[in-house]
Formats: C-alpha cells, structure tokens, sequence
C-alpha cells in the first residue's frame, strides 16, 4: 500500500519500510524544542524523572513568548530554561537579541531540513512542513521524554490531500488560503489527521506563503501540515546552510481519507471572525460589517516574516494609521528586523504611526506588547481568534493576511485592499 | 480506577486558552495554575469543583495550544476524569502523558448535565450516569496508550522508549 509523505518520513524515522494510518510507531527525533512557557513545564518533569539530555545537538530552546521578560515570573521561567541549557551543553538556546519567533528563526537557521522528523512543545511547530519536513506540537512532557530518549510516540495519522491548480489572484496569499480551507473544514476537520498540499498550485506559492499555510494546520487540528520539496524549498534550504537533507514524495497509490480540488484563482481574501478560526468570510463581506478597529498587529509565526513586512510597508508608505488606531509591527527574527531596517521599511512604518517591536510571540497569544481591553477589537495576521486570545475576555480579534491587516490599519475599520 | 463525581458541562471546541489563559503562563506550579482553570469561561468552575469531579465537553475539547498547563490545571483543580465527544490531538497526548484520565463518549456527553453524579470504571471503559440511570460502554485504548497509562505516565514508561 503506497504512503503519503508524513507516512513516510515516520516509516523511515521508526525504522520501518511501511507503516499505514492508525499504527502507533516510536520515532528517533531529529530535534524537539521548546519555549519559555513550555520549556519550565518540561523542565520540572524531565528533573522530577531523574532524566539526562541523550543528544544534546537535538534539542533546542528559544525564549520567544513572554520576552523581553514582561514580568519577574517570566523573567524566572527564562532562567530556569538558561540554566538548564548550560547544565545539558544545549548550543541550539537563543535568547535576547539572539532569539526570534521560534517557528520563523529555526528555518531561517537552517535547524530543521527537509525529511526530518520534529516535536516541539508549542503548537504551531506544524510550520516545518513547509520545509517538506514532519513535524508536530506536542506537550511538556513529551519534550522531556525527547531530550532524555531522542524518541517520541507517534500515531500514523491519516491523511487529508489538498490538492492546489491555478494561481492566485491579485491581493490573494497564503493566509487566505488557509483561512478558506479552515472555513470550509473547521477547526477539528483534520483532526488527528496530515494535511498534505500536493498539485501544481503548490509551485506558485513562495516558502513564505508555505509557512504561514503549513503553521495553521493546527488550527483544523491537524497533526501536522507537509509540502512536497521543489526547486523554491532547495533554494530556501541552501540559503540556510542545509546540507544532507532528501526530500520525500507521495506514492501514486497513497491513502488519502479525503481530496479538495482548490483552484487558487478562486480563494477570496479571507477575515476570521471571533472566536474560531473556522469562522471566516471574505474580505468585502466584513468590510460592508463596518467593523471598527483598535488595534492591529502584523507579525508572529504565522506572518512575521520579510516578505509580511514588504507587503504592510507597500500599502503604508507615504500614508498614516488611521486616528484611534495602535498597529505593531513585529518582524519575527533579527535577521528580518534587520533587513527591515536597511531596507527603508521602518522608516515607512514609523512615518505611518506604528510601532515597531523587537521580535517576540508577545500579543498574539496575550502575553504582552499590545494586549487588549474590554470591548476592544483588532486585526491581526497571527493564527487564533479564541475567546480572550489577545486580552480582555470581552476583546475580540480578526484574522487576516498582511495586505487586508495593514489596509484596515489605515481606515480604521476592516477594509479590502483596492483592487 | 474507580472514578464518582458531578459534573461539569461545556461545550464544542473548549481551547486551552480558556482552560487556562496564556495571562497566567509565567508561572508552572499546578496549583497556582488551576487558581484559573476555565475561568474565562466559567468563574464560578473553581469555587465550586470538588475533588472526584467530572469535567464533559462536546467535540475538539482542548483545541489550540500545546501548553501541558490545561491538562495539568483541570488536574490539580481536583477534576478525576473528563470525558468529551471528542479530543484535540496534543490535549489528548498529554492528558496520557501526565496521567488524566480521559475518555471519548458522545452519547454520554449528551445526555449529561450539570450536576450529574457520574461514576466511571477506567479499566473497563465503562461510565454510568447515576442521576440518569444510565450506562455507556467507551471503546478501550489501544494497547500502548494503556501500557502508558498503566505505567502511570509517559515518564514511567520512558525507559520501555
């Protein structure tokens, strides 16, 4: 029986010529990483156990959620994540003006290559299957099982094809994609499942595009979200330094539970509503909402990467945010603010009223750096909308890609970009 | 294990965001951590659960983050067991992993409300809803996760790994 891709980076990494859908199998890991919220938590287990660090270059840590350090307990958590990587020999540690958006700096690294198989302790490390890699969220406690056996346990997920023709239109990216397919699936619709993007339409999307496609699989509930390898992914790769990487195709006779025909000429622009980010609908119908704004955020896993940043400053330059309106940007890693910098981009955003921040998780899940008050609503291109995501529990958030974000930053109401 | 408690009921897609919200992360304790479990959708939860209590939830129950706080909050809030139509897949893991008990039954979850006295036999999948009068058999766990499960953990059973 032919496998699918995530079916056989998991063959491969367990030691097996075949597996098949529902099988539990035990994976030799590549890497397994962990935050400043997942790593304390992962930190007491692995103590707890009496474990030692088997392969200490197959781990890392990157303090990207509540840092800067936004308070003395957060400050704590760092510590306690530091001392551990020093105790263990942990090199892969970014911290300070070293770390960025963990899923935006591994890639960028060159830390996750192609075929590999990956667990971190944060749920959108789903992203690397942009990288036509495997790799999955998981819990503290399989991250501390990971660093002392190099293991993790794995059910062989079914797979859910989505199959891309066609090419976008004008104002029409990634994040639109994935918002439809989740609008039409629902946020459990892959639920234990692989999202596995094959077809042609998958050559027209940047590795960007693929990130912020493959970070929300999650968010369907998915087990993870993998791309075929092709000449973009090679470049990416090389850019990063990557060596002894094989990319892994589908079988003609793989098992697919389910196949969506998207033609990518067809996706609209997408917005999802609070609290699910099931809930979407096209940009033209929220704009006609009239739907006031307080606050935007461009930046995150999701899209905070170079390529987000030239798309906000497109739409910004020469012009200002809207009058009652706080918009952040947040390139994800230094190597991104940096290029922004020298670049031009943040003079066009500080011209404009924004507020560039240094690289941190920071208001997307609430943490600080913009967090919301009762009643208060915002557009974000981050990846959840749920109930008190970003702040007050009366707070609601809008999620949307760069283009439709920095537009209604400049209206002050959710607006579709001109045509 | 032998489980009796009442119930608690929420509905489709709890997330761990509001199991516990990403506000209360910078700590890692359990106790301090269920001080807040479900409090953003229901403040009255942890002034009034008792230890033995049951949580149920309808489909997708701890969708969202990876954070092994939710699990861990709902556990040392004194919630035994939860039962749901249906888990996301990292709550899933770690309940087995930290040893909550979970089990998936629609047709309990349905007919359960708030209050209910449910008592539940783990080994055996079996959960009775003592107020309803009613009984419902769960599919068992695959062979391995019981193993986990028996192991007291994913820890215990790291060294099988």
């Amino acid at each position: 029986m032919g496998m699918t891709m995530t079916q056989k980076i998991l063959a491969k990494k367990a030691g097996l010529s075949q597996v098949k859908a529902d099988e539990l199998v035990l994976v030799n890991l590549d890497l397994c990483m962990a935050n400043d919220v997942t790593g304390p938590v992962a930190v007491n287990v692995f103590e707890k156990a009496g474990f030692s660090v088997k392969y200490p270059d197959k781990v890392c840590f990157v303090l990207d959620h509540f840092t800067p350090n936004k308070d003395i307990k957060s400050a704590q958590q760092c510590k306690q994540v530091r001392e551990f990587a020093k105790k263990w020999n942990i090199s892969k540690f970014f911290e300070g003006g070293c770390a960025g958006v963990e899923h935006a700096i591994l890639p960028e690294k060159g830390i996750v290559k192609a075929g590999d198989a990956v667990i971190g302790a944060d749920s959108h490390t789903c992203t690397y299957g942009a990288l036509n890699a495997f790799s999955t969220g998981v819990g503290s406690t399989d991250m501390a099982v990971g660093m002392a056996t190099g293991k993790a346990w794995m059910k062989v997920p079914r797979a859910h094809r989505f199959n891309l023709t066609g090419k976008f239109g004008k104002n029409t990216c990634g994040k639109d994609l994935i918002l439809y397919i989740i609008s039409k699936i629902g946020v459990d619709g892959a639920l234990y499942g692989s999202m596995e993007f094959t077809g042609p339409g998958v050559g027209e999307l940047t590795m960007d595009e693929r990130f912020t496609i493959a970070n929300m699989a999650i968010e369907a509930g998915a087990k993870n979200g993998i791309f075929p390898g092709d000449d973009k992914t090679e470049a990416y790769l090389k850019a990063a330094g990557c060596k002894d990487y094989s990319f892994v195709t589908p079988d003609d006779d793989a098992v697919y539970e389910t196949t969506m025909d998207i033609d990518l000429s067809q996706v609209p622009q997408m917005v999802a509503f609070p609290h699910l980010p099931e809930n979407g609908k096209t940009v033209q119908e929220a704009e006609a909402m009239h739907i006031k704004l307080d606050q935007v955020v461009i930046g995150s896993c999701t899209n905070g990467r170079y390529s987000d940043m030239e798309i906000a400053a497109r739409v910004m330059d020469g012009k200002h945010v809207a009058p009652g309106v706080r918009c952040l940007i947040i390139p994800a890693t230094p190597k991104i603010w940096t290029q922004c910098m020298e670049n031009g981009l943040f003079k066009i955003f500080m011209d404009a009223g924004c507020i560039v921040s240094p690289p941190t998780c920071g208001p997307c899940l609430g943490g600080h750096m913009g967090i919301l008050a009762d009643g208060e609503k915002a557009i974000s291109t981050t990846n959840r909308n749920f109930v008190g995501r970003m702040g007050h529990v009366e707070s609601e958030v809008y999620l949307a890609s760069p283009l439709v974000a920095a537009t209604s930053a400049l209206t002050g109401y959710i607006t579709a970009p001109a045509e | 294990m032998q489980i009796k408690g009442s119930v608690f009921k929420y509905g489709d897609n709890v997330d761990t965001d509001v199991i516990i919200p990403a506000r209360y992360l910078n700590v890692s304790d359990a106790k301090l951590l269920s001080e807040h479990c479900m409090e953003d959708i229901d403040q009255s939860f942890i002034k009034e659960v008792k230890d033995g209590d049951v949580m149920v939830g309808g489909f997708n129950f701890g969708c969202g983050s990876s954070r092994e706080h939710a699990p861990i909050a709902i556990k040392a809030s004194g919630i035994s067991l939860v039962i749901a139509k249906s888990f996301a897949r990292i709550f899933y893991r770690n309940s087995i992993n930290i040893g909550l008990p979970i089990l998936e039954c629609p047709a309990c979850v349905d007919e359960a409300e708030k209050g209910d006295v449910i008592e539940a036999d783990l080994s055996a999948g079996v959960i009775r809803n003592v107020t309803k009068g009613k009984e419902y058999q769960t599919t068992p766990f695959p062979e391995f996760i019981q193993e986990i499960i028996n192991a007291g953990g994913l820890t215990n059973y790291a060294a099988r790994m």
